[in-house]
């Protein structure tokens, strides 16, 4: 199966690679941290830029350090790190079978209970700390293949192949450059005042809380651009037919495990089983979604205008993570659940360093922040999980009077271009 | 990685199905692996039964290989994947233990090599209950049913294969002469069964102790065993002493007697680019130590795996066989050999000297 599907990919991203291959010089300019210059694109609001204050030289000097920290965390890695990682698959799979074990007696309640919460957070270890970081690549140095950015498969709507193209390389890459990063609301909400708004987003809240109860169905849905798609009909693509077909072969099994093997293993106890995946699934992309949208969406997190990111270099590109980026603070136990993501801004500087390292260089990294006079958004989960909310409302609606401005405008018709 | 015949894709049984439907997206043998490693249809593996020394820098492992074990041919080696520091090492070693010991243990001997990192870890940190990675035994340096007069000429770690296939068939061989080089006699691995075989008359034992009397060279093969033409002759040692006889038999039109087997057949040197294969596309190209090898492969017209051109998406990588490569950020070398290839982003890697890399 993997074969066949890094045999899809190449076939179907060649074509991009060879068009990026003409602006190659643009994003290969993100391997130097040599910064001769500032510059800043202004965005529509005219908000001010949150790094005037960094000479170039200082965006220079920020790059080494950060390259200087990642290095001594890469020369570090060794059978600590191989343990931890191997300790929590084992326990991810053990849980996971021990509650389906359980759930074959759902009939019984306490039996629902128990197999239903050990599922959800057997889910939920799954997608986070093992699925979203193995295919970061987090742990390849191991030269385990089965641990590998290549070869996992995860418990998720969206086949791996297709969710890696779309999250490690347009949004860890185009992080919070609006127009370029589909997954800032992704692609069908408004979260920042820069985006332009449409009466579609008054229904945005309802739409968020939608997309949290079916928040894999909708990354698999944004993975293969499925609105795009729909709204260009642009559907008859091959590339898109392909990546359908991976999606709905994945969804059918997914499916089939979930809502009929399963139950139907449990014999007379089938619908509380079926039950038992339904909600396992609910609490997992409920969970999910929160974590993620804490990682963006919170108020004091930046934006960037679309050609700010032209001959980026590498400091350029740290600077966009640190300040486009939140954290959540908690517990470690905490942090294991929601696979560390809870250290967004250490895992956007860093992406394929281990995950159980952020804990550790989190300090360093806001003294560093607090340094180049750089915000550091970090908050307990219930705080962020409100004020990414509170954005979702807020931003419903156009931005304050000249918001009202602008809903007088659309009304007569005239509405004002979108930044390119 | 693994070379695995082709298996015809039979229709898998309904158990079989049901086991894939219940473990998706994962596959059954994950759970198994956490349960029974050494099962039969796993990937093979094998325990570490018993570690002991030869010589000061020569160990003997004892591995109770998997069930999925096909045995091997005395002469043959096996790759053997060492974790060591978290990461997986792959090298080859000969297979020294007798063909058909009941307990179906296998034993490879391995020689410590300054700054060797798998060799050294074998010698100094390696404990029984370890599991380790195993590929089926390989190789044709074997016997293959000859049985009339032969010649064995080997030095330090050399003696492995072929005490793999004395151990097996000595009985079978009436006249056998062994030529073997050390630095000291204390230094000869697996001296005293040598010695003791020796004394047995089940083989001519030549001990060369290259300390006192300097390195053997071949045209001392006449004075030493005169009647060598006539014997068919397995050799295994340094490269040198192996291009050296070589050329010998070459010379003296015998190149069809000698068979060789080499522990390094190729060395590689990290030094600033170099020539770039892609093995798939049958595209080569010159590279300099600078150009990312996707830029490199792109240039060529190699249609090469891509994404964010800068080191964080893991969406170009593809296996290098073989060859040495350089991390353009932090200047870190990656070396790869046919035992031990290894995938690598090409986004951020340059060419330190020649590359094989699968696409
Ligand atoms: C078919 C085959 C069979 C083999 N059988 C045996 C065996 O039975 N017993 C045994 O001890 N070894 C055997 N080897 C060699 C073994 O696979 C390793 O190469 C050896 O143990 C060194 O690995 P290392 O990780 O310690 O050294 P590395 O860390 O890989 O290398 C350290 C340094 O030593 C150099 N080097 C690497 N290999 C060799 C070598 N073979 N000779 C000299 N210098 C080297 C490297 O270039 C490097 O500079 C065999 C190799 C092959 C290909
Ligand atoms: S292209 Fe993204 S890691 Fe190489």
């Amino acid at each position: 199966m993997t074969a066949t599907a890094t045999a899809t990919t190449l076939t179907t991203t060649t074509p991009t690679s060879l068009a990026t291959a003409s602006k190659q010089g643009s994003l290969n300019s993100r391997l130097s941290s040599s910064q001769t210059a500032r510059r800043y694109e202004p965005k529509p609001s005219g908000k001010p830029d949150p790094t005037a204050h960094l000479s170039a030289e200082q965006v220079e000097a920020l790059a080494r350090e950060l390259d200087e920290l990642r290095q001594q965390v890469f020369d570090s890695r060794g059978k600590r790190d191989a343990d931890y990682i191997r300790t929590v698959i084992k326990w991810q799979r053990g849980l996971e079978m021990g509650s389906r074990a359980v759930l074959l007696f759902s009939l019984f309640p306490p039996a629902w209970v128990l197999g239903t919460a050990g599922l959800s957070i057997a889910k939920i270890l799954e997608n986070m700390e093992l699925g979203h970081n193995i295919m970061h690549g987090q742990w390849d140095w191991m030269r385990d293949p089965k641990i590998h950015s290549q070869a996992w498969e995860w418990d998720h709507a969206s086949p791996s192949e297709l969710w890696k193209r779309s999250h490690n390389e347009l949004h860890h890459t185009f992080t919070n450059v609006l127009g370029r990063d589909d997954d800032l609301g992704y692609g069908i909400m408004r979260v920042d005042e820069d985006q332009e708004w449409r009466p579609a987003y008054l229904a945005q809240p309802l739409v968020n809380f939608l997309n949290a109860c079916f928040f894999e169905y909708g990354i698999a849905a944004y993975d293969m651009d499925l609105g795009k798609r729909l709204r260009e009909k642009t559907t008859d693509d091959p590339r898109f037919r392909v990546d359908l077909r991976n999606t709905l072969r994945k969804i059918r099994r997914q499916m089939t495990k979930d809502y009929l093997v399963h139950p139907l293993l449990s014999g007379p106890s089938f619908f509380p089983t079926l039950a038992a995946n339904a909600v396992a699934n609910l609490v997992r992309n409920v969970w999910t979604h929160s974590v993620i949208m804490c990682g963006h969406f919170p108020e004091g997190v930046e934006t960037f205008a679309t050609e700010s990111i032209d001959g980026e270099t590498r400091g350029e590109w740290y600077l966009r993570q640190m300040i486009g980026s939140a954290n959540i603070g908690g517990s470690r136990l905490l942090h294991t659940m929601t696979g560390n993501l809870s250290h967004q801004i250490e895992h956007h500087l860093f992406p394929d360093m281990p995950s159980s390292r952020y804990i550790e260089i989190a300090p360093r990294i806001r003294e560093i922040c607090r340094r180049y006079g750089l915000s550091y958004t970090t908050g307990s989960l219930p705080r962020q999980v409100f004020s990414a909310w509170k954005q979702v409302v807020k931003l419903s609606v156009p931005n304050g009077f000249a918001g009202l401005a602008s809903l007088r405008r659309w009304s007569t018709g005239r509405v004002q271009a979108a930044p390119a | 990685m693994t070379t695995s015949p082709a298996t015809p894709v039979r229709a898998r049984s309904i158990a079989d199905r049901l086991l894939h439907a219940i473990a998706t997206p994962l596959v059954p043998d994950d759970y198994l692996d956490l349960i029974a490693p050494l099962r039969s249809g796993a990937d093979l593996r094998g325990r570490v039964v018993a570690v002991h020394p030869e010589t000061a820098d020569a160990t003997t492992v004892v591995i109770k290989p998997g069930r999925s074990w096909r045995g091997h041919v005395p002469g043959q080696y096996v790759r053997l994947g060492v974790d060591i520091d978290g990461v997986r090492h792959w090298r080859a070693y000969s297979v020294t233990s007798p063909h058909r010991s009941g307990d179906g243990h296998v034993s490879i001997t391995v020689k410590a090599i300054p700054d060797g990192r798998v060799s050294n870890h074998i010698a100094r940190h390696l404990r029984p209950g370890t599991l380790l990675h195993l590929d089926h035994p390989a190789g044709d340096f074997v016997l293959n049913g000859h049985r009339g007069p032969t010649l064995f000429v080997t030095a330090g770690s050399g003696i492995t294969p072929v005490m793999g296939i004395l151990r097996n068939h000595l009985r079978e061989l009436d006249d056998v002469v062994l030529v073997h080089s050390a630095p000291a006699p204390d230094d000869v691995i697996f001296g005293a069964q040598l010695r003791s075989w020796q004394e047995a008359g089940s083989l001519r034992l030549i001990e060369r102790h290259t300390d006192s009397d300097g390195i053997l060279t071949p045209d001392e093969l006449d004075s030493l065993v005169p009647d060598w033409q006539r014997r068919e002759a397995w050799l295994c040692g340094p490269t040198a002493m192996l291009d050296a006889f070589e050329d010998h038999y070459a010379a003296a039109g015998l190149a069809e007697r000698l068979h060789t087997e080499r522990f390094r057949p190729t060395v590689i040197t990290a030094g600033e680019g170099g020539t770039v294969s892609f093995v798939r596309s049958g595209t080569k190209t010159e590279v300099d130590g600078a150009t990312p090898l996707l830029d490199a492969g792109e240039s060529a017209g190699v249609l090469m795996p891509s994404g964010c051109r800068m080191g964080i998406c893991f969406g170009c990588v593809v296996p290098l066989r073989e060859g040495a490569v350089r991390d353009l950020r932090t200047g870190d070398l990656t070396t790869a050999t046919p035992e031990d290839d290894i995938r690598i982003q090409t986004c951020i890697s340059a060419a330190a000297g020649h590359c094989d890399i699968e696409i």
